[in-house]
């Protein structure tokens, strides 16, 4: 029977994962997602320990397991201890996705100096600290995947977010030479690009601004925190064993 | 355990050869067949097993099995 084949590959039973930025938004959706396959799911945050706490009641509702783990991804030294300690608990790793990520717009003329280091530091090196902190037990386990949330402004750049844009793009370039060096272990790196999702992030959007997208895509609606977890979901599952260093576009024709 | 014998146990293990293979003067890369990727793992490795940080530049200096032996006992001021 093909189709409950095709369940059965979704399954992420026994696996563990860990989803950066898993209170809210984007990160919270993909956290259900994966529970609800089966997946054991940390659950992290930075700040907002009720949201993760949610969430983790939502992974109960779906059937799933798991645990919130509190760390600034851009810290590095914390961010590296807490996954090595996650790691060590479970005995192993098979999923991270690196989704925390933070805005701090504003036109470049204007910029300032925090803005654009913070923007680097959350999104870039919080990736690069994530990455590293897993790609060692998944070379030994000879499995793994990693899928990072990079952004449709990557790809088309966007008016007053040089510095979320260029740390969005940072991450493909990142991906891409991840998935060549661990390719050999069976371990495969993908990003996957967003485009406009209602969340946090995007709901400071004026209503004016909002019309003005919707006109340029094709799909003429916002994409929601779902949309991108079954993405997640999809290349963290057995059935995208073959895909690597790919960006996938989550956004509803905007980008092409 | 030896520090010699550890160490051949841990390439053994990493490198998926035999132990008769791994001569004193064997080669991680020409003799046992070892990539960049298999070297870093190896390394990595060591440091775990060990308890020694091994720097990059250090790394380039070890290119044998009796390399990495000698390595190991400096670190541990174990001087050969
Ligand atoms: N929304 C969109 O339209 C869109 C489009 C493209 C890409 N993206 C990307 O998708 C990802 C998720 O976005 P979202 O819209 O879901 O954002 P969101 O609703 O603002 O949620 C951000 C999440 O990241 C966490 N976080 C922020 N800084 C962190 C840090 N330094 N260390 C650890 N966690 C941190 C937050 O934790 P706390 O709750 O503790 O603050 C929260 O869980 C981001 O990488 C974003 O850039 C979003």
């Amino acid at each position: 029977m093909p189709s409950r084949e095709r369940v059965e590959k979704m399954n992420l039973k026994g696996k563990v994962a860990l989803i950066t930025g898993g209170s809210r938004g984007i990160g919270r959706a993909v956290s259900i997602r994966l529970a609800g396959e089966g997946a054991f799911v940390f659950v992290n945050y930075a700040r907002n320990e009720e949201a993760a706490r949610e969430t983790l009641r939502l992974i109960g509702e779906a059937g799933g397991e798991g645990q919130i783990v509190r760390f600034d991804v851009a810290d590095t030294k914390a961010a590296t201890e807490a996954i090595a300690g996650l790691i060590r608990e479970k005995g192993r790793i098979d999923i991270l996705v690196n989704n925390a990520g933070e805005s701090r717009d504003g036109l470049l003329v204007r910029m300032k100096e925090q803005d654009w280091d913070r923007v680097i530091d959350t999104n870039l090196k919080g990736t690069f600290n994530g990455c590293r902190a897993v790609s060692y037990a998944m070379m030994k386990q000879r499995s793994g995947r990693i899928i990072n949330v990079s952004s449709v402004v990557a790809q088309s750049g966007n008016a007053g977010q040089a510095n979320y844009s260029a740390s969005k793009a940072g991450i493909i370039g990142l991906t891409k030479s991840l998935a060549r060096e661990l390719a050999p272990r069976g371990i495969c790196v993908n990003a996957v690009a967003p485009g406009l999702i209602t969340t946090d992030m995007t709901s400071a959007m004026t209503e004016e601004q909002r019309e003005k997208v919707l006109e340029e895509i094709p799909l003429s609606r916002l994409g929601t925190p779902d949309d991108v977890a079954g993405v997640v979901l999809f290349l963290a599952s057995d059935e995208a064993g073959y895909i690597t260093g790919q960006v996938i576009g989550v956004n509803g024709g905007l980008y092409m | 355990m030896s520090i010699e014998e550890k160490v051949i146990e841990i390439i053994v293990e990493q490198l998926d050869v035999t132990r008769e293979e791994c001569v004193p003067e064997a080669s991680f890369i020409e003799d046992l067949g070892a990539d960049s990727l298999d070297l870093v793992e190896l390394i990595m490795a060591m440091e775990e097993n060990f308890g020694v940080e091994i720097a990059d530049e250090e790394l380039q200096k070890i290119r044998t099995i009796q390399d990495a032996i000698n390595f190991i006992k400096k670190k541990k001021g174990l001087a050969s």
